[in-house]
């Protein structure tokens, strides 16, 4: 078993864990964090998606130790404090971005981080940089309105 | 005659809401059946079949009994006459029925197939000790290709049967072989509907668990059918149907692969009641892909028979549908849910129709979105492409002289099927309009003319399909062990606040909006009021769940009657408390008032108090305010469209990409337009995906090669377009809604639109048809025969 200390969701958290345990399972088994799904075992669907130090992984593809004195973000924790929703989960709900909402936390999570690299991407450059999240239900067409839609929402927000 | 409108009126019905489901979805707050850890969970692990066909000699446990954590190991010997699972639909007098064994006994029939089982007390000890037991197998000959399987001498998938065959249906319309002799030209075409895994992005899970004081057991599924599973769970089980509580929380998607009754769900019910104890399973996204159903998988021999002057005269069908190792619950009667649908929205004489299904050692296959639909639309816009194509007549001249005309509805076809209503003519026009037909045709000529290494072709789909599963006493004639009704009870509690009970179980449709819109304009409560209960068989006790495209043809019904049941009561206890006659009462809006006397007026949320409180209510009243409905269908509903495809088609790598698709559907009246534009773009892209992208590949030996997400192409948003959608609204008339269905129309109409696209563009090189999907190489290689046999035949290429 190996100690490890991380801020998860602006809380600070901390375990012995086994050194295979997967990120992913230390956040939903462990801490309890069951908004972060896991989709496959190849590291293919992205649905387990969360931010580290602000940029996005897959939980599935990080063992638990090496998120060791780092910050974690999940879906549960993109809300601010007074519950106020990120503007890419409103867009998302704004554009019918989700159906099931299975892949929803991971694409959303991607969506943030694709956002804060390119604020202001083509439809091309926003399918590509999603690609490494799959989803089964909307075929893509409302995600990238509504990653697009955020884009120009946070935009107008900083200028 | 049918009406084509656009429907403006409504306060809730026909406007775009928001989804209620998306708060929860959108911030972590979902409760997936996998979420959900109770105190002294045991979690079971499935040890499966590394060999397609084997005999088990001996399994030793005893290494894996021996790590610390593990509580049981069981074989097939532990539960020797258990089910795993069941098929309700023999579909002729004569089918051979196979038995699902939930532990292999003595034999495995498909890679996957599971020969032991691990309880433990974590889930990573669970999977550990599956690599420690041994298990010792003898080999047998698989079972792959579906020809070979009906040939004399073929290993058989069940010998006991003494033949691969599992059924032959038949069913002939009309007198073909003589409209045969009448035509000009018969056009033949061997299609092949490849074998699909659905991947849901939810894998199944269960969890079960003894609860409470009774002797009740609660079963927490990934599941889109609760209602029908809690039958068949008592009926396999023996445990009586009502110590059985099934939960489908939220399911993160179906397709089809959700609807069934699986040997992990047994066993974990099983287990619960056995050791006392709540059992927890969760499927791995590779062991999905052999341990849940596949779809599609038929060879279909098509004949068209034609005049010169391009008039249909008939058609012929023979299929060859690959049923896997052991038939599911409807596995037999998916390829016939597309039985009566061959002739699509085309008159014809005759229709001769003929499906053998055949044993394989392959997963089973059963309903995968469309079910049926999928396989006979793509084979009647193949056919009528390739039949324009040898008459030389423009494609979409084929379809406007054969299709049924708007004024001919409601129109009897040649299967039987009365068509409520349709405007072919209406939605192609849109389409034809929001495409650029004629330009694209255009730079088609000039790309030809010039030479062009990457080619462009255009697909046309005019289909249609029948929603809403469906008139009990069909269902009944086609010897299925299930009516097809709905039901819902839309309950006023005091505070005025409802709780809509519906039997449909949604996995991502968004039933708790859609439903809320419906009985909000017939209560006049507005739909934040409106709490949708569903997917829960203690609180919902009636119910048979979400398939088909049934739910809101046929629950949308129930909830219609219920509501206006609700009104009716209330109205005799606001007439009551207004001293007024019933007759006098006016309802609007969610308010009852005096005819001619506006002042006098109470509100429905007064009268549920009223309805509660009971001190003043009619003589002879009872108290409370509800209403309640269980409809059976009068009918079908038939959804059409006309999609459009552009495709560029490299003719030196066989690359395909897809420019440009135009989705112009009618799904007659539509409750909230914006999910449903969400059920056409999902659907689009899970038929562009069959159609371009995936298929299920088995080797020789019978081992499945695509057995993880790393192998199987689920496209990503790289791979597919923004799509052009839009609608024509001609209402169904078999009832007062006015809705069709529309989950599974993309994914019904997009695969002949592509591959009637590729085809298109590599015609003049003579390519008759593509194998879907069309990848590089399936491409590359349709191109290479065509160029090869057209140089051996001198240019006679067929």
């Amino acid at each position: 078993m190996t100690h490890i200390s991380v801020t998860v969701d602006g809380l600070h958290r901390h375990g012995d864990v086994e050194p295979r345990l997967l990120l992913v399972h230390w956040l939903r088994e462990d801490l309890g964090l069951v908004g972060t799904p896991v989709g496959c075992d190849t590291s293919n669907c992205g649905a387990c998606t969360v931010l580290v130090d602000g940029r996005s992984v897959k939980s599935c593809s990080v063992l638990a130790v090496q998120v060791d004195g780092r910050s974690v973000t999940t879906i549960q924790g993109l809300s601010q404090e007074d519950g106020e929703w990120h503007p890419v989960q409103k867009a998302f709900k704004e554009c019918h971005g989700l159906q099931c909402g299975f892949c929803t936390p991971g694409m959303v999570m991607a969506s943030v981080d694709l956002l804060s690299e390119n604020p202001d991407p083509t439809e091309e450059e926003i399918r590509n940089g999603l690609e490494g999240n799959l989803c089964r239900c909307t075929g893509y067409h409302n995600i990238v309105k509504a990653v697009a839609t955020a884009a120009a929402e946070m935009k107008g927000a900083s200028s | 005659m049918t009406e084509t409108v656009m429907r403006t009126d409504g306060a809730a019905i026909g406007r775009a809401d928001r989804r209620k489901e998306d708060a929860r979805l959108l911030t972590g707050r979902t409760n997936w059946t996998d979420n959900i850890q109770l105190p002294g969970t045991l979690h079971m692990a499935c040890l499966r079949s590394s060999m397609a066909h084997a005999k088990i000699l001996g399994i030793d446990a005893s290494a894996a009994l021996a790590l610390e954590g593990v509580v049981h190991v069981y074989t097939g010997k532990d539960f020797p006459e258990l089910a795993g699972s069941t098929c309700v639909w023999p579909v002729t007098d004569d089918i051979k029925m196979s038995h699902y064994p939930a532990i292999c006994v003595d034999e495995v029939k498909y890679a996957g197939d599971v020969v032991a089982i691990v309880l433990a007390t974590d889930k990573n000890t669970a999977v550990d000790a599956l690599d420690l037991i041994d298990v010792d197998y003898e080999h047998l000959d698989a079972v792959v290709d579906m020809e070979e399987a009906l040939k004399p001498g073929s290993p058989l998938v069940h010998s006991d049967m003494g033949t691969n065959e599992c059924y032959v249906a038949k069913m002939p319309c009309g007198d073909y072989e003589a409209v045969k002799a009448r035509a000009d030209r018969i056009v033949k075409r061997r299609f092949i509907n490849q074998r699909l895994i659905p991947n849901p992005m939810e894998p199944r899970a269960v969890v079960a668990a003894p609860r409470g004081m009774s002797d009740e057991l609660t079963i927490w599924t990934a599941t889109q059918i609760p209602h029908v599973l809690r039958v068949l769970l008592a009926l396999l089980t023996g445990i009586p149907e009502n110590h059985i509580r099934v939960i489908a929380p939220d399911v993160g998607g179906g397709f089809g692969a959700k609807l069934q009754i699986y040997r992990e769900e047994v066993l974990a019910l099983v287990l619960a009641a056995k050791i006392g104890k709540p059992i927890k399973w969760t499927e791995t996204r590779s062991e999905h892909m052999v341990a849940t159903h596949h779809g599609r998988d038929q060879i279909q021999d098509i004949e068209l028979a034609v005049t010169n002057d391009g008039q249909i005269l008939g058609m012929k069908v023979d299929l060859l549908a690959d049923m896997g190792a052991y038939l599911q619950i409807i596995t037999p009667g998916t390829p016939l849910l597309g039985m009566f649908m061959y002739s699509g929205v085309y008159k014809m004489e005759a229709l001769d129709f003929t499906c053998t299904g055949v044993y394989t050692t392959k997963t089973p296959t059963d309903a995968y979105r469309g079910a049926g639909r999928p396989e006979s639309t793509y084979a009647i816009e193949r056919i009528v492409d390739e039949a324009a194509a040898e008459l030389g007549i423009e494609p979409l001249e084929f379809r406007r002289k054969n299709w049924i005309k708007h004024e001919e509805f409601p129109y009897t076809q040649i299967a039987g099927l009365t068509y409520d209503t349709g405007n072919y003519e209406a939605a192609t026009a849109r389409a034809l309009e929001l495409f650029g037909y004629d330009e694209l045709r255009a730079e088609q000529a000039a790309r030809r003319a010039s030479g062009d290494t990457v080619q462009l072709g255009i697909g046309i789909s005019t289909f249609t399909e029948m929603c809403g599963l469906a008139p009990s006493r069909t269902l009944g004639a086609l010897k299925y062990v299930a009516g097809g009704w709905e039901h819902c009870t839309i309950r006023a509690l005091p505070t005025g606040k409802i709780e809509l009970i519906t039997g449909t179980s949604p996995h991502g449709q968004g039933h708790e909006t859609a439903w809320s819109q419906i009985a909000s304009d017939i209560i006049g409560i507005p739909v934040e009021d409106i709490e949708v209960v569903h997917g829960d068989t203690g609180r919902a006790p009636y119910g048979m769940d979400t398939y088909g495209s049934r739910s809101l043809a046929v629950g949308g019904q129930a909830i219609k009657l219920a509501g206006e049941r609700l009104v009716e009561k209330a109205k005799l206890i606001a007439a009551h408390q207004l001293e007024a006659s019933p007759d006098d009462i006016e309802f609007s809006a969610g308010t009852y008032s005096v005819k001619g006397d506006p002042e006098k007026s109470t509100t429905i949320q007064a009268v549920a108090f009223e309805a509660f409180t009971a001190h003043n209510l009619p003589d002879g009243m009872e108290p409370t305010l509800s209403g309640e409905s269980t409809v059976d269908p009068m009918d079908f509903s038939y959804p059409h469209g006309t999609h459009l495809a552009a495709m560029e088609v490299d003719t030196e790598t066989g690359k395909v990409t897809l420019r440009k698709y135009v989705a112009v559907d009618d799904c007659g009246v539509q409750i909230n337009p914006m999910i449903v534009e969400g059920q056409v773009h999902g659907g689009l892209a899970q038929g562009i995906a069959q159609a371009m992208f995936e298929g299920a590949l088995y080797d020789n030996d019978g081992n499945l090669l695509t057995g993880s997400m790393g192998d199987y192409l689920l496209p990503s948003a790289a791979d597919l377009p923004s799509f052009i959608t839009d609608r024509t609204v001609t209402p169904s008339t078999t009832h007062p809604l006015g809705t069709k269905g529309i989950g599974e129309a993309g994914a019904i109409a997009s695969p002949p639109a592509i591959i009637n696209g590729v085809v298109d563009a590599i015609r003049h090189l003579g390519v008759t048809d593509v194998f879907m999907p069309a990848s590089p190489q399936n491409v590359w290689r349709a191109i290479q025969t065509a160029q090869s046999s057209s140089t051996d035949t001198n240019g006679g290429a067929a």
